[in-house]
């Protein structure tokens, strides 16, 4: 855990960084329609990539090499998939999978 | 007969509803997980009125348990916000009529779901349109800071750590990778992102291989345009 000092640092890097985004258009394309193609495909297709990933950092200390070889995270996420293509609601997604993994963390 | 400010406020209340039943869970969610990584739910309140981000306040928690550098956050933080810098460009001249300050804050307070909001809202006659747009990014904005709030709060009177419960992150990602498996013309960006995240947390380990798989994802996207945008045409004009 990070001091206050350290938790301010960073939370504040995050928040400056989040509102240049959101004040980008403002800021550099005074506010001009156009961006240059290469930049507007980026923002539409990087975003499915990065979930991706986001998904892989999520599950990055589950051990794969050896007992439990990520079982409980394997089920849980396979749950999770199941679960949303059927029904399409987050919420329900999110809790099912989550509980479901912490009472697959007291079985190993 | 209201006032066209209360008129307003509950034309948009309205409106957000289902953004904000959303929000509110969400909210708590990450409440929670900043909570049981050992922060108290000012944090969380902080973190919701001034980054305003839910994928982003969600893996900043392990971000910062796993001891990332500011660099790393900070640069994760672009990546995963840079969609932001499209959102604003059609709002410019809606925003920069209702004046400062206001005009700041809606830039400032547009996510993934106001934008839908705010792009698609039609406002009937007796509703002014910018009071209108002003209390869907307020209302939905106080809706997560409250959230996160409450979730923090409950994290704190749940006060045991409670083993696993971090998979609800996991558990976000990959529910919007499904809705964007099923929503995204090609599937290109997502193969991509899995082949990088897998190369590189082989080639760098757990603690490494993020921001390499992010910045190679980018690349072998840029590679890759003619292909992926040639879907992304066929699906806009299906449509």
């Amino acid at each position: 855990m990070h001091s206050t000092v350290e938790t301010i640092c960073i939370l504040g890097t995050i928040a400056l960084v989040t509102a240049f985004t959101r004040a980008f258009p403002y800021l550099v394309f005074g506010g001009r329609r156009s961006m240059p193609a290469m930049a507007r495909y980026l923002g539409q297709a990087l975003p499915p990539a990065i979930m991706v990933i986001l998904v892989a950092y999520c599950l990055r200390n589950a051990s794969f090499t050896a007992y439990p070889f990520a079982l409980p995270e394997i089920a849980a996420a396979l749950l999770v998939v199941g679960l949303h293509l059927w029904k399409r609601n987050s919420m329900l997604s999110i809790l099912a999978g989550t509980l479901s993994y912490i009472f697959l963390l007291q079985l190993v | 007969m209201q006032s066209p400010r209360l008129r307003a406020f509950r034309f948009a209340l309205k409106l957000n509803t289902p953004i904000m039943i959303e929000y509110f869970f969400l909210g708590i969610a990450s409440g929670i997980l900043l909570n049981q990584a050992g922060y108290a739910p000012i944090w969380s309140l902080l973190a919701a009125l001034f980054i305003y981000a839910g994928a982003m306040q969600i893996i900043m928690v392990p971000l910062m348990s796993g001891g990332a550098s500011l660099l790393t956050i900070a640069a994760m933080t672009f990546l995963i916000n840079a969609r932001h810098m499209f959102y604003g460009i059609g709002f410019v001249e809606r925003f920069r009529a209702m004046g400062r300050p206001r005009s700041i804050y809606m830039a400032l307070s547009v996510t993934d779901e106001t934008f839908t909001a705010l792009s698609t809202v039609q406002y009937p006659e007796n509703i002014d349109p910018q009071l209108g747009d002003f209390f869907i990014n307020l209302t939905a904005h106080m809706t997560w800071v409250i959230s996160c709030f409450l979730g923090g709060l409950a994290g704190e009177i749940l006060s045991l750590s409670i083993a696993g419960i971090d998979f609800c992150s996991t558990a976000f990602f990959i529910t919007a990778v499904v809705n964007q498996w099923q929503q995204f013309p090609s599937h290109i960006p997502a193969i991509t992102g899995a082949v990088s995240a897998v190369a590189f947390y082989l080639l760098l380990g757990p603690d490494g291989f993020i921001l390499p798989a992010l910045g190679a994802s980018m690349v072998a996207l840029m590679f890759l345009r003619d292909r992926v945008w040639l879907k992304m045409k066929e699906e806009q004009e299906r449509a």
